[in-house]
């Protein structure tokens, strides 16, 4: 058996056994941010919230999922068939794909690239085609504003994401998400993360993370008071549930990133306590409540003001942060604080 | 025939099959959508020799940004396309001209091409060695340490570049009501309005 797992086709079996494993943590996880989401929603309202399939109501999201397969698939008369179905696939398969290289713990990783932080840009650069893709071939007005406010907004907020993730590379000096977090190990357990070197830049990117996954208070692609649903409001059954998982797991990716660019990933907050794969989760965890919780509490943006705030303060504050970071580390100011690839850190 | 070779074909395959699906394909949007597929499986290729930064790149900026902007164009004009490619064939003889012109060309330039003896010498003096930097060291080192001046250089020429269109474009209309973010950030309650204590049944 062992022989067996070197040879070509049984690289190829642990390589895909490593690929569902993954997967199922992803789609279990997100069965229950669904529910969390909901009841901490609930919770800010002070309603129940759902509570009545299964114990606390925990299995709802299966009930739902459910649902949503067994129900019929409508595509409207005059719909692009093709691309009204590749779009939500799309939107799903992108969302999933980035997860090949975060990693959960020391080299536990899918695909340990060395240009591991642009794949996962690129692999977000990506995702606004499931969005445009879906509103142009649903051939209808809704959709359509949708889609286009959904693709300006979001190339919008990926350039200051970008921005902002190249002052955590020049501290680092790499592009490996496992380089980052060992970039900020330490004797001093969370003061050498990096949200302490980059705490203004923290905000930015979390605001931006809401913007780019079109999450309250930026979801106008889906506004409900304006545009019904946005790009989704042709979309039944599991279409639907493919476009909405999508969002899910991007928004879950989202908290991973936080976690791994500045909350030091994998690393134990407090020094000598064992780092491990459970800090990773529960730091993906605790980003999770917040988006959750600013879902609950923050009024929705108007549009102009929105993308004013994309390209008139985020973009210069940004952009004015990375010529900072590259002065502070290539002349190590503080000893290094911003430059952890010159003190070995 | 190995792995590597097995998606070199795949990818080659999928360049040329999207890219002639981009011009025969009946809708503008659909045209797109394949040119991305192009897109894409060019920077499969480049993947394939190694050359993963400039992947990266090139899905980053064509996919994510020019591609983008190409589909937002394409769905928005109300150009009858149908009727565009009606008149397609008055123009084949001269499309196919100029096709077969270039082709010669570029069959004359390769045909007498000659590279340098110390070409590949050349290019080792400047090129890190990549047994021990990465690609994206690499090319940072040459465009940033070795090169930065021309680098600059050609940033200052897109900065005119965009300035020029930003002004071409600019204009000032006086009759179109604008809002000033500042003005209104900047208002002060208590001049804006003033709290009357009204008794009941008199009225201001």
């Amino acid at each position: 058996m062992a022989e067996f797992l070197t040879t070509g086709p049984g690289i190829a079996l642990i390589i895909v056994a490593q690929c569902l494993a993954v997967i199922a943590f992803v789609m279990i996880s997100l069965l229950f941010l669904v529910y969390g989401d909901r009841k901490i929603w609930a919770a800010v309202q002070m309603r129940r919230g759902p509570n009545v399939v299964g114990a606390w109501g925990l299995l709802q999201t299966v009930a739902d999922a459910l649902k949503y397969v067994v129900k019929e698939i409508v595509i409207p008369a005059g719909a692009d068939k093709t691309v009204f179905m590749l779009a939500p696939m799309l939107a799903f398969v992108l969302a999933l794909i980035s997860w090949a290289v975060i990693p959960f713990n020391d080299t536990w990783v899918l695909a340990d690239l060395n240009v591991a932080v642009l794949y996962v840009f690129a692999i977000g650069s990506l995702e606004v085609y499931g969005v445009i893709m879906g509103g142009w071939a649903s051939n209808s007005k809704y959709p359509f504003l949708g889609s286009l406010r959904s693709a300006a907004q979001m190339i919008s907020y990926e350039v200051s994401i970008g921005l902002i993730i190249i002052g955590v590379i020049i501290s680092t000096g790499s592009l490996n998400f496992g380089d980052i977090v060992r970039a900020q190990d330490g004797n001093l357990g969370l003061f050498n993360w990096y949200w302490l070197p980059h705490l203004p830049m923290v905000f930015l990117f979390f605001i931006s993370a809401l913007a780019e996954t079109n999450r309250p208070p930026f979801d106008l692609p889906e506004a409900e008071s304006e545009l019904v649903a946005g790009y989704q409001v042709e979309y039944s059954s599991t279409p639907f549930l493919l476009f909405m998982a999508g969002e899910y797991i991007a928004i879950f990716l989202m908290c991973a990133l936080i976690t791994l660019l500045f909350f030091g990933g994998w690393l134990s907050p407090i020094p000598g306590v064992a780092d491990g794969a459970l800090w990773m989760v529960g730091k993906m965890a605790v980003f999770f409540f917040l988006f959750a919780m600013v879902k609950a509490i923050v009024p929705r943006y108007r549009y102009d003001q929105l993308m004013r705030l994309g390209w008139k303060v985020f973009l210069p504050l940004s952009l004015a942060w990375v010529v900072i970071v590259a002065f502070l580390a290539q002349y190590q100011v503080l000893g290094g604080f911003w430059a952890r690839w010159a003190v070995g850190g | 025939m190995g792995f590597a070779d097995f998606a070199f074909y795949l990818f080659a395959i999928t360049v040329v099959t999207a890219g002639l699906f981009v011009v025969v394909s009946r809708n503008p949007v659909h045209s797109v959508l394949w040119l991305i597929l192009a897109f894409l499986s060019s920077a499969g290729l480049f993947v394939l020799l190694g050359a993963e930064f400039v992947a990266m790149l090139m899905i980053i900026v064509y996919v994510g940004a020019v591609a983008v902007l190409f589909l937002f164009v394409v769905m928005m004009l109300d150009v009858d396309f149908a009727e565009l490619r009606g008149e397609l064939a008055k123009f084949v003889p001269l499309a196919g001209l100029i096709g077969v012109i270039l082709l010669m060309e570029l069959a004359l330039v390769f045909g007498v091409w000659q590279g340098a003896d110390n070409a590949a010498d050349l290019r080792d003096a400047v090129a890190p060695a990549l047994e021990d930097t990465q690609n994206t060291a690499a090319l940072g080192q040459l465009i940033y340490t070795k090169y930065i001046y021309l680098f600059q250089a050609a940033g200052l020429i897109l900065l005119v570049a965009m300035i020029g269109a930003i002004v071409l474009t600019l204009r000032h209309r006086e009759d179109v009501k604008r809002q000033n973010i500042l003005s209104q950030i900047y208002r002060d309650p208590a001049e804006q309005m003033e709290l009357k204590n009204v008794k009941p049944g008199q009225g201001l």
